[in-house]
């Protein structure tokens, strides 16, 4: 965690579907370089939450920033283009085009070669086409999927397609990736193996907006946790303060929590390092 | 010949319903459009002192920008106001955009055909057994070349991948980062492009241009575009030149087939019973398995 201000500000977001009040006043930072959790019951508007940040929904009140740039309000690519990228909670590849091609539009942002230079097919576009294939390899290689670069997208193993999702989230180079429920589904090596991709994409400097319901992941991986209830912020900090939290337990357990342990314990130990809990 | 015009106007059928799930009935409009301008040009240069390609490709020049700036017009004002709304509703629009552009073409240049002044060689030649002339020659290797182009396009940079994507998915596309409004408006200007192309191909062959005849042109490209399987853009080419072997063929054996009863004048049958045909034994078309996926 670095000392610079935050990455994304989150202010005052709320929004009702219907009568519903999916998030209300919602406030947090994440700061830069940091691995951010994002947690909470079913149905406590985490994804609606990420909706908003990535620009697929637009909120009621309120707004993001990404370092000073107001990010509510611009369309989808836009928001891409200033630098954050989401993966989804169900898997949503062009499943008919094939892994690599998934990264490459990924890309899309990042090239630049307009639509006469593709006809005309010039150096320089075809210099790029070569360099960002390469640099789609590299990405594949990195989430462990080169070897499945040329088969489509759709013919993937479940593990493998989250993690290609994954890749194609950092081919636009993003300065904040959001990841929805990436251990989802997973069996307990896979997720060792993702938590290690997280942790090393933290390191190469890209800060991690993490929703996760594998309490026990959120815990060991994040720097900070914010922990949504019923669309409000109910606690944020770091992941012993967060696990003391009354609040917090009671919104898990549903019961006053009595006897909360001490955060000194190993994260297995806490009522929130509970398997099952979430 | 004829094939590859159907296969050119049928690509643009083809890549919009792709990439949108509109039939474009507007589409043949844009190529009578773009005979007409082609034409307009022509005929104000003169074909008095200068060379005969340098004055067809002035109309080419004129034609092709004049058509995909029309294309684009249609998608920004007829269409993309109708995005959300329910097919029909667009393909209503769509019918209603080409009886617009045919009734101001009638406007502009009138009532009569107008006629194209012979600046293509067209002296037989003999090849492979078959007579051809020097301009079916020129418009089956422009095709071929084009369509050549097209795939290349499509397949192997990043604006053809960008439509790809936007085809099989425009949310997650723009999530992405793809401007799915700049990908879709450029889908229509590709396939006014080659439209304009058809157009200005056929008042050649045939010499004339009339602002109907988009029309009939543009169901038997759609028709084409079905036979290939709708969405497919390899499909549209291959159904484009099956179409018209099978028009040609049929119009030159009719006769005999049916002992003089009906004659050449009949081939445009032909065309509708192979549309007919398609959406009854095999909707999907020869190539359309993407269909069937959509469904």
């Amino acid at each position: 965690m670095s000392t610079a201000g935050p990455l994304l500000t989150v202010q005052g977001i709320s929004k009702a579907f219907g009568g519903v009040k999916a998030l209300s006043g919602v406030s947090f930072e994440v700061p830069q370089g940091a691995v951010y959790g994002l947690i909470g019951p079913n149905g406590a508007g985490k994804t609606t939450l990420f909706n908003v940040v990535t620009g697929f929904i637009q909120p009621d009140s309120g707004g993001c920033m990404l370092d000073g740039t107001r990010l509510t309000g611009e369309p989808v690519h836009r928001v891409v283009q200033l630098g954050v990228a989401r993966t989804f909670q169900n898997i949503r590849l062009f499943h008919q085009m094939s892994a690599l091609e998934n990264v490459m539009v990924g890309m899309h942002t990042r090239s630049r070669a307009g639509a006469l230079g593709a006809v005309l097919r010039t150096r320089r576009v075809r210099d790029e086409e070569a360099r960002l294939e390469a640099e789609a390899h590299a990405l594949l290689e990195r989430v462990s999927v080169a070897a499945w670069a040329d088969h489509p997208a759709g013919s993937l193993p479940y593990g493998l397609q989250r993690r290609l999702e994954i890749a194609r989230a950092l081919a636009s180079s993003p300065r904040l990736v959001a990841l929805d429920e990436p251990a989802a589904g997973m069996n307990a090596s896979e997720t060792a193996s993702l938590s290690e991709l997280i942790v090393k994409l933290r390191d190469d400097g890209t800060t991690v907006l993490l929703i996760e319901h594998d309490v026990r992941l959120v815990m060991g991986l994040c720097d900070r946790v914010a922990v949504l209830d019923r669309g409000e912020l109910i606690a944020e900090g770091t992941p012993a303060q967060v696990q003391r939290d009354p609040a917090v337990i009671e919104a898990y357990l549903g019961a006053p929590a009595e006897d909360a342990r001490p955060a000194s314990h190993a994260e297995g130990d806490t009522a929130l390092g509970l398997p099952g809990v979430a | 010949m004829l094939g590859s015009i159907y296969a050119l106007v049928a690509l643009g059928y083809t890549m919009v319903y792709g990439i949108l799930g509109l039939i474009n009935f507007a589409h043949g409009e844009v190529v009578m459009i773009g005979a007409m301008v082609a034409i307009s040009v022509v005929l104000a240069i003169g074909t008095g002192g200068l060379p005969a390609p340098i004055v067809l490709l002035a109309g080419v020049a004129v034609s092709i920008p004049a058509c995909m700036l029309l294309g684009a017009l249609l998608e920004r004002v007829a269409y993309r106001p109708l995005r959300d709304a329910p097919r029909l509703t667009a393909l209503i629009t769509a019918i209603g955009m080409s009886i617009v552009l045919q009734n101001l073409a009638m406007i502009a240049w009138g009532r009569q055909y107008l006629s194209f002044p012979p600046l293509l060689p067209n002296e037989p030649h003999a090849f492979l057994g078959a007579t051809v002339t020097g301009t079916q020659l020129l418009i089956v290797a422009l095709t071929v070349s084009l369509m050549g182009a097209l795939l290349l396009l499509i397949n192997r940079t990043r604006l053809g991948r960008a439509m790809r994507a936007t085809s099989q998915s425009p949310a997650l596309a723009g999530l992405m980062g793809v401007d799915v409004n700049r990908i879709i408006m450029l889908t229509f200007m590709l396939g006014s492009a080659l439209a304009a192309v058809a157009g200005i191909m056929i008042a050649g062959y045939y010499g004339q241009a009339h602002y109907y005849m988009g029309f009939m042109l543009g169901l038997k490209a759609f028709t084409a575009a079905v036979l290939g399987g709708i969405g497919n853009v390899s499909g549209a080419m291959l159904g484009g030149l099956a179409l018209g072997v099978i028009e040609s063929l049929g119009a030159g054996y009719i006769g005999a087939l049916t002992g003089g009863f009906l004659g050449s004048h009949y081939q445009d049958v032909f065309a509708f019973a192979v549309l007919i045909l398609v959406l009854v034994f095999r909707p999907s078309g020869l190539l359309g398995e993407r269909v069937a996926d959509r469904a």
